[in-house]
């Protein structure tokens, strides 16, 4: 069901404001979510003025700088630093995206950071993802097969089946696309969502799984595939430009079309 | 986001319009003294309000449901063509109230 107030321990606070920017001419504030479990405390909101010259040009440069010279107790996931693993998925500016390919310069006034959307937060901008992951195992993201394969090469795919899977298969599960979708946020215990889904029709349109029946069995659930109402967030905000939208248009087609 | 949550508040708004409906066919039904006093209710600024309001949700209703229609085949996916139909859909019911108001009035 609906909730539209996060529970009394979950409202946020004002927090500090922390001034690292030393007289510096180019200034920018940053609007950081802090939750740490361990104090007890509602979540809150700490600004930090900092010197974005001495930085690199996007918000995790930002964040790193501010963890490694005014607040080593920020806690956020960062890894490859180019837009390629997923870690560092947050919301930024209103918006679910990586820190590490989001400018500073394309947000005007306060950079504002919070963890990805309706999620348990384990620490400030870490969210706990243990539910969106094994929704991604439910799909069973391998390929299956019952013949058994040719001897003596790999299972070959011509190049415009290769295509099919291009798209779908370039998906870093950041989680971007879910925590952003409104029935992911009311079902995320019975709706795959966004992600766990483009992930399904990755190997449904994969022309080497011999598993499609039973794929699609899976999905034709009221929840698991049909709570997606076209609300095109997950489409709207992916970072990499994919489109589970149209990959969930083109899964209910297939399950439509295989009854008639 | 916006569009879809607009076309969920349209469509209770229906159900509810169909409260008007009913009250409009029950008046009918009760003979000429009910049926004038339930036009005068509706001929005044506020009925005037509620009338338009009712036929904005039925036309928006109406667009996006088409919208949706499309999509189910598959097609308007691209971000581009998403954001281009809803500007479509909500400048078309716009346009289909204003002109409907315009014959009526």
């Amino acid at each position: 069901m609906a909730e539209f107030r996060l529970p009394p321990n979950s409202r946020i606070r004002k927090g500090r404001h922390i001034d690292a920017a030393n007289g510096a001419s180019n200034v920018r504030r940053f609007a950081v979510y802090r939750y740490d479990p361990d104090s007890g405390e509602n979540p809150r909101v700490d600004t930090y003025s900092i010197d974005v010259d001495g930085c690199g040009p996007m918000v995790l440069d930002a964040l790193i700088k501010i963890k490694n010279e005014v607040d080593p107790t920020l806690t956020f996931r960062r890894s490859c630093r180019e837009g390629i693993c997923g870690s560092c998925a947050m919301n930024i500016d209103g918006g679910n995206t990586l820190a590490c390919t989001r400018s500073i310069d394309s947000i005007k006034g306060d950079v504002r950071i919070y963890p990805l959307p309706h999620m348990p937060v384990v620490k400030d901008l870490v969210p706990d993802l243990t539910n969106f992951y094994a929704q991604y195992a439910s799909i069973k993201p391998w390929l299956q097969t019952r013949t058994p394969p040719p001897p003596d090469r790999e299972r070959l795919q011509s190049n415009d089946d290769q295509e099919l899977i291009n798209e779908p298969a370039a998906c870093i599960l950041c989680a971007c696309c879910s925590t952003s979708c409104p029935s992911y946020w009311w079902n995320s215990d019975r709706y795959l969502g966004p992600a766990a889904l483009l992930a399904a029709y990755r190997w449904l349109v994969d022309s080497r799984d011999e598993a499609t029946g039973e794929r699609l069995d899976e999905l034709e659930d009221p929840f698991r595939l049909y709570r997606c109402h076209t609300i095109m967030n997950c489409t709207q905000t992916c970072p990499k430009d994919l489109n589970p939208a149209q990959a969930i248009a083109e899964t209910k087609k297939m399950l439509a079309e295989r009854r008639y | 986001m916006t569009l879809s949550i607009l076309h969920r508040g349209t469509g209770i708004v229906m159900a509810v319009g169909l409260l008007l409906l009913t009250a409009w066919l029950a008046c009918v039904a009760a003979g000429p003294a009910d049926y004038d006093r339930f036009a005068a209710m509706m001929s005044t600024l506020f009925g005037r309000l509620l009338l338009i309001g009712w036929s904005f949700a039925f036309f928006y209703h109406l667009a996006n449901g088409i919208r949706h229609l499309v999509w189910d085949s598959g097609r308007g996916f691209e971000k581009r063509q998403a954001n281009a139909s809803a500007w479509f859909v909500l400048i078309a019911a716009l346009a289909v109230t204003a002109a409907f108001w315009a014959v009526l009035l």
